[in-house]
């Protein structure tokens, strides 16, 4: 499951296929470009400020220097797949109007690193995305992922990828991630995975079976089988371990998950309840809450257990915490003012603040990968909202229907949430401008966690 | 009497060999989930005829007791004059039934978010078994679970069905 990057002064070394004999292609000659509905100032995608007209990017289909087959299909046929998941990640985002794969003109082996810049300009693409498939002798493939500014006729980047074959998908992923990063300077977030709690079946005997799938719903898998019910799934920061709420044997407790060996253990000993786990950032510690006759507080254990430390002390109901992505605070969610809502902590427990103080309430606080904001539930009208880490900037960003617990992604600019109360499903929110789309799942979902970017 | 205990150790025998083959991990996923919440599933009217309960069985429970739950305010855990005497007739039954434990559900309605609906669920089983120990229940006997809004009553978004679903329920053994 590795992935390597391939710097351009590396590549012909290691690898030298035939595209990078090629000399690279002159810049001169070629007719300005003759843009459709030429919008000359949207040069860079504003992810920020209001949105402007996403950028036109074509992405045909990815040729093979020689058609092999794989134990993941012929190689034609994943340079096929590849353009198209690359065009789907870019879509996905909202700031990208792809054009193509199918109706762009095909490419040929060669021109993968010399466009047909003056056929491409007739497209309005402002960039292009190429590349290629290779089958490498020792079983594994070459994914090569080029990027061109149509106008200037100039390559901005490349990447290659070697994966086995199994992993095909997550060499598409990190060249939508490339792309995504370069043009927009924002951080990568396609390839990466979701755990989530899959639901089916009545309210009264609601069936919720642990799931984990790509960002994308691809290679989707059950971790657990149903017989009890799983909430709250969280992944750890180094992804080995996730850990979830179980009530197996009828105890209602935090246990943590190994994703390599699947095997599963309690995290904190004892007959209290415990839930709403998260990690530290530096995956050593988790915090939860433990139900102590009625009293609910926050503590911190060790991932390989030991004793917990409780971090919150007052007479109410302390839930919800999340780290700042320096592990130097906390925030939670209290009753302790009469309403829920929103506390800042230190690590320790000590200088508890309130940062909240709007009406109906506060709940679900995660903290955004950086630092610049907390996501959060609005109770009473159900929905996700935004604030800056003092309480300031308010921003809520879902209407209509009943969300709940909000996931970051991994660069901070999109949420996943559940919406619906007893009958969930995954949505996704894109924080600058608001645009939400359903996550599809085989069945009913809830309760989404989102990855960190996958090594 | 020598007999006598030997059906009782054979019933225990039996009952726990039904409830591991249940709880087997090594069995295919269930049709649906194991884990239901036994009270709120049968309700109140368990299928007993009137007069013919087993005494000490759920049956008997439903059939001596106003009601096997009671009922909350939004977002509250206190328990009004009402619930005191569904409570005191509960630890009545209880006190004549003395070898019965029993499981203390506390659920919450959807207006909440999980994770707070669970303390919630916590804070209703808890009120109610503090009250039930309070009139002599011993606490050894009471098992608290809190499901939040995991398994409503009445699944449905109205006022009606939230104030069915905000209850704590005194589960007895079948």
């Amino acid at each position: 499951m590795r992935i390597i990057w391939i710097i351009a002064a590396a590549w012909s070394l290691a690898f030298g296929p035939p595209a990078f004999a090629q000399s690279p292609p002159v810049p001169v000659q070629a007719p300005p470009p003759t843009q459709d509905g030429s919008d000359d100032d949207q040069l860079v995608v504003d992810v920020t400020g209001g949105r402007r007209a996403a950028l036109p990017i074509a992405i045909p289909f990815m040729p093979s220097p020689q058609a092999a087959d794989t134990p993941a299909g012929n190689t034609q046929a994943l340079g096929r797949q590849v353009a198209e998941i690359v065009s789907s990640d870019l879509r996905d985002s909202g700031l990208f109007t792809p054009i193509g794969p199918s109706g762009l003109q095909a490419v040929s082996f060669p021109q993968v690193t010399a466009p047909d810049f003056p056929y491409f300009s007739t497209t309005g693409a402002q960039n292009l995305v190429q590349g290629f498939v290779q089958a490498n002798a020792n079983g594994s493939l070459t994914v090569g992922c080029y990027l061109y500014d149509v106008a200037a006729q100039t390559e901005l980047t490349r990447q290659g990828y070697v994966v086995q074959p199994r992993d095909w998908r997550r060499a598409a992923h990190r060249c939508a991630d490339t792309i995504f990063s370069r043009l927009t300077g924002e951080g990568a977030y396609f390839d990466t995975r979701i755990v989530y709690v899959s639901e089916t079946g009545p309210a009264r005997r609601r069936i919720k079976r642990l799931a984990i799938m790509d960002y994308d719903g691809a290679n989707h898998r059950f971790l657990t089988n149903g017989q009890w019910t799983v909430l709250t799934p969280r992944f750890a920061p180094n992804q080995q371990t996730i850990t979830f709420m179980t009530y197996q044997d009828e105890r209602p407790r935090v246990m943590l998950y190994e994703i390599d060996s699947g095997q599963t253990r309690p995290l904190v000993a004892g007959a209290h309840m415990t839930f709403a786990p998260r990690y530290s950032p530096d995956s050593r510690s988790i915090i939860f809450s433990m139900a102590v006759n009625g009293n609910t507080d926050i503590y911190r254990i060790p991932v390989g257990g030991g004793t917990p430390q409780r971090l919150t002390s007052a007479p109410g109901i302390e839930t919800g915490g999340s780290y700042s992505p320096d592990g130097s605070k906390i925030v939670f969610e209290s009753d302790r003012g009469g309403s829920q809502q929103l506390y800042v902590m230190n690590a320790d427990g000590s200088d508890q603040r309130r940062i909240s103080f709007g009406g109906g309430g506060y709940a679900t606080p995660v903290w955004s990968p950086r630092g610049d904001l907390i996501a959060f539930t609005r109770t009473g009208s159900f929905r996700i909202g935004v604030m800056a880490p003092n309480g300031s900037g308010e921003r809520i960003l879902t209407s209509g229907v009943y969300a709940e617990g909000p996931s970051w992604a991994p660069n901070g600019r999109a949420i996943m949430f559940t919406r619906g109360a007893s009958a969930g499903q995954l949505w996704y929110v894109d924080v600058a401008s608001g645009a939400t789309r359903q996550v599809r799942t085989p069945l009913g979902g809830s309760d989404p966690a989102w990855s960190p970017l996958r090594d | 009497m020598k007999s006598a205990t030997s059906l009782v150790a054979i019933a225990v025998a039996l009952s726990l060999t039904a409830g591991c083959a249940r709880r087997n991990r090594e069995l295919p996923p269930e049709p649906v989930s194991s884990d239901q919440p036994d009270g709120s599933e049968t309700g109140v009217d368990d299928g007993g005829i009137a007069g013919a309960a087993v005494p000490g069985s759920r049956a008997d429970f439903i059939q001596s007791v106003p009601s096997d739950r009671i009922l909350f305010e939004l977002d509250s855990y206190s328990i009004d004059d009402e619930d005191r005497r569904t409570l005191d007739a509960q630890a009545a039954w209880l006190a004549r039934n003395a070898n019965v434990r029993v499981t203390i559900e506390g659920h919450a309605d959807e207006r909440g978010t999980r994770e707070y609906n669970l303390a919630l669920g916590d804070r209703r089983a808890n009120a109610a078994r503090d009250y039930l120990q309070s009139r002599g229940v011993a606490p050894m006997r009471m098992q608290v679970i809190s499901w939040g809004k995991e398994r409503p009553q009445v699944p449905e978004s109205n006022e009606s069905a939230w104030a069915q679903n905000r209850r704590a329920v005194t589960v007895v053994p079948e």
